[in-house]
């Protein structure tokens, strides 16, 4: 284990720190620390204009940005056991199959999808919580998929992970100097004595009173629980976050609060993140890239104005149309929208060809027959659907056979040679298959 | 389980009952506890008619799931104590006898829980469960009737296969099919009023979108009375007709949907709407949380209990936010819309300093 002298301290106690806890977090008088401990309540003399200015507009893509973390065809195959003395393995659910991305530096990606879509285990691949059954993840030089424990601990430092719940993630028998000083002492970065100093000024940077290092988990809300695991996380300067629905456990007005903090984090410490949400809102917020899967597979990538503005799969178009929207108070009645039959195929057996096609409305007999590839269509823009296209304008005939060498059934026609080019790779070409003219074109 | 059979005239009486179906007045409920009491409804009134929809609002521990239990008579009356007057089809439930009670509950006023995997008992069938809520309000009729309406309640709410399905365990449906086979629970004995407790909280927005369909199609076929608690502003907005938002146990906006998002005059309003994101906002538009954290119900906050975490106190004359709580009193955008708070010009507050922040692509529109 080296010690790494750039990783000692890096985090000072900086303004955002102080702005936080102007806010009121630490704005604890004697009347409100009563039974209920830190509960804090009061803002003390703040106006709009001040509040206002601390809360951030969308964060902007950097479309520069060199990738931090780049996942190459990654898969995540659970054995199903037979019940039994002998358990044999009877099948496999295929909770990620196959899929690529890059996470730009200093930047966010979002993933989104339904419950059981493979989104929370693509983070728990990330950071190695499981071993992928194939696939790389590149990460400075190193393939994540291949290190074994020990080679793996140095770039846990690097990988750290928020989770969606701040009531079973933080132990309730350790106080929150021990939970966040922890990663300190395993990694032994700095000096024990020097701990709590470190400690200290991680809680500071969250918004949290540095004097509460010694109380336990129980006497915070869920809001101020959530600042404690945010800075576990921050404790080795980590340059990727994945962080697992990080604020869905929330109330609303806490919500805003943490997005806002993560923000700041970014910003200040240039963390990249993963951020994987099922709450639409808050990931276009969060995320200038969105990626969308469905059962195991990414469906649809994207910069945010392409996949919220104009997104070319039948799901992604089903999913945002599903959004109760504020917006609709002012019209009255409920927006239109696509309906989705049925739930989710089982990913033990998912369906052959396309697996979106069992429920959506443009399904057609190449669906079945041949699966869709994550074909670039766009500058920063790929999508997997034989039938892609905006919303009420998707094609007739399927837009993949020719780089395919099908036909408009999905049979493979004679002597014609697919065209694999640029099908998986985890970021972007600088030339791309467009829709209109179904040439392959560039900038 | 014994029942108390509403007789036919009572029956009757309800449904043709003036006004409003649900009546709730100056509701109080307080709890004792060991730190002494806690009021955690105080002043409360709102109504809900046949065929409309109640969206309440707030954030946990604000009192919306409180003051609806009280309508359903669920507190324990040794833990509670229940002050004012609800009234359900000009029936008056506070203090009545738990026998009438169970009466009513169930039949004239059903409940949805949020969490449908644990409002279900996990060892009994589904099709049981239906059943037996049928069965105590309809003591003459037999085990095969109340099977048929359960599969036939299945049916309704969009489960594929009802008959295969009713002797199905709840932890053989998937999320949604639980929620669905809750409302058909709740709606087995046709009520008039319906309260969902965060009814799709817990769920995707696609199988969000689906229950919130039938919902509405099954208050369109029942004219039933609806109440839906959440914190999702969007359901409220494509929802609800009136909306009522609470904070630490009292009403401090009350309007239409369209009163209340388009034009609220309540600072507490104004944060929920400004610490949403939108899907379609401009992406200028700031997310600016409510600072500080919801006050502790044992100990309220003197004056209007919003006060403490209120960037917009400094505009009221004086110290009379943190001293003297405001009435709810008219909006000036009409006479249905009320609010609890002691600014002079909300409207013009919230035109120029709030929305600019919040949807900069609107300012133009409402000028």
């Amino acid at each position: 284990m080296t010690q790494d002298p750039n990783a000692q301290a890096q985090i000072e106690p900086t303004e955002l720190g102080a702005n936080a806890a102007e806010t009121g977090d630490r704005q604890l008088t004697d009347e409100t620390s009563d039974a209920y401990g830190s509960h804090e309540v009061g803002v003390g003399n703040l106006d709009f204009a001040t509040v206002a200015e601390m809360g951030h507009t969308a964060t902007q893509l950097d479309p520069l940005a060199p990738a931090v973390l780049s996942v190459d065809n990654l898969k995540m195959y659970f054995p199903v056991k037979s019940s039994g003395v002998v358990r044999r393995t009877i099948g496999h659910v295929q909770a990620v199959d196959g899929i690529s991305f890059e996470v730009p530096k200093g930047g966010s990606l979002g993933l989104v999808g339904e419950s059981g879509c493979g989104k929370s285990t693509t983070g728990r691949l990330i950071t190695r919580l499981y071993k992928p059954t194939g696939g790389s993840m590149m990460f400075e030089g190193q393939d994540l998929a291949q290190l074994n424990n020990k080679q793996m601990k140095p770039l846990r430092r690097d990988v750290q992970m928020i989770f969606q719940d701040p009531y079973t993630s933080l132990n309730p028998r350790h106080t929150v100097g021990a939970i966040v000083g922890a990663p300190l002492e395993v990694h032994k970065i700095v000096p024990k004595n020097q701990v709590l100093k470190r400690v200290q000024e991680l809680l500071e940077v969250v918004g949290l009173n540095p004097e509460h290092y010694n109380r336990y988990p129980n006497e915070f809300s869920g809001g101020q629980r959530q600042r404690i695991g945010i800075a576990r996380a921050l404790t080795l300067n980590p340059k990727v976050l994945v962080a697992d629905e990080p604020v869905s456990a929330l109330d609303v007005s806490i919500q805003a609060q943490v997005v806002n903090l993560l923000q700041d984090i970014q910003t200040e410490f240039d963390v990249s993140f993963l951020f994987i949400a099922h709450d639409l809102a808050i990931v276009r917020h969060f995320c200038p890239e969105i990626a969308v899967m469905y059962l195991g597979k990414i469906v649809e990538i994207g910069d945010r104005e392409t996949i919220y503005g104009r997104p070319h799969h039948p799901y992604t178009q089903a999913l945002l149309s599903a959004v109760p929207d504020v917006k609709q108070a002012a019209i009255g009645g409920r927006r239109e929208r696509i309906r989705l039959e049925g739930d989710v195929p089982s990913p033990i057996n998912p369906p052959s060809g396309c697996r979106f096609r069992t429920r959506c409305q443009f399904a057609q007999e190449i669906c079945a027959k041949v699966e869709p590839p994550l074909l670039q269509i766009g500058q920063r823009h790929k999508v997997a659907c034989h039938f892609a296209g905006e919303l009420g304008a998707h094609p007739a005939t399927p837009v993949t056979t020719a780089l395919l060498g099908v036909d408009d059934q999905g049979s493979p026609v004679s002597g014609a040679a697919p065209t694999n080019t640029q099908l998986t790779i985890p970021g972007y070409e600088e030339t791309w298959y467009d829709l209109k003219t179904r040439q392959t074109t560039g900038v | 389980m014994t029942s108390v059979p509403m007789t036919q005239s009572s029956a009757a009486e309800r449904d043709q009952h003036e006004g409003p179906f649900l009546q709730v007045e100056n509701l109080k409920v307080t709890f004792p506890t060991q730190d002494g009491p806690v009021t955690a409804v105080s002043g409360l009134t709102y109504s809900v008619e046949k065929g409309k929809t109640l969206g309440i609002v707030g954030e946990s521990g604000s009192g919306k799931s409180v003051s609806s239990m009280a309508v359903m008579g669920l507190h324990d009356a040794k833990s509670a104590q229940i002050s004012g007057s609800i009234r359900v089809g000009g029936t008056e439930v506070v203090g009545l006898s738990e026998s009438h009670m169970r009466g009513l509950r169930g039949n004239s006023m059903a409940m949805i829980f949020q969490d449908a995997l644990a409002a279900l008992h996990p060892f009994y069938k589904i099709g049981g469960q239906l059943e037996e809520a049928y069965l105590v309000h309809h003591s003459s009729a037999s085990k095969r009737d109340a099977r048929r309406k359960a599969i036939e309640m299945l049916d309704r709410v969009g489960i594929p296969q009802p008959d295969r399905r009713v002797d199905d365990f709840p932890h053989q449906f998937s999320g949604g099919m639980r929620q669905r086979a809750m409302i058909a629970m709740g709606l087995i004995n046709d009520p008039s009023l319906l309260i969902a407790d965060e009814p799709t909280t817990a769920l995707d927005v696609t199988v969000q979108a689906q229950i919130l369909d039938l919902l509405q199609d099954l208050q369109r076929e029942f004219n039933s009375a609806v109440i839906i608690i959440t914190h999702d502003l969007g359901v409220i907005a494509e929802m609800a007709d009136d909306v009522l938002v609470m904070y630490a146990g009292r009403c401090v906006e009350y309007g239409t949907a369209k009163q209340i998002l388009t034009s609220p005059e309540m600072p507490y309003t104004w944060g929920l709407l400004s610490s949403i994101p939108d899907v379609t906002a401009s992406t200028d538009a700031r997310l600016i949380p409510i600072p500080g954290n919801p006050p502790s119900l044992l100990r309220p906050p003197p004056g209007c209990s919003f006060h403490p975490r209120c960037v917009h106190s400094s505009k009221v004359a004086g110290d009379l936010c943190s001293t003297e709580l405001p009435e709810l009193l008219p909006a000036s955008s009409g006479t249905a819309h009320l609010k609890r708070c002691h600014l002079t010009d909300p409207v013009g507050v919230y035109r120029s300093e709030v929305l600019p922040e919040i949807a900069p692509e609107l300012v133009e529109e409402t000028r």
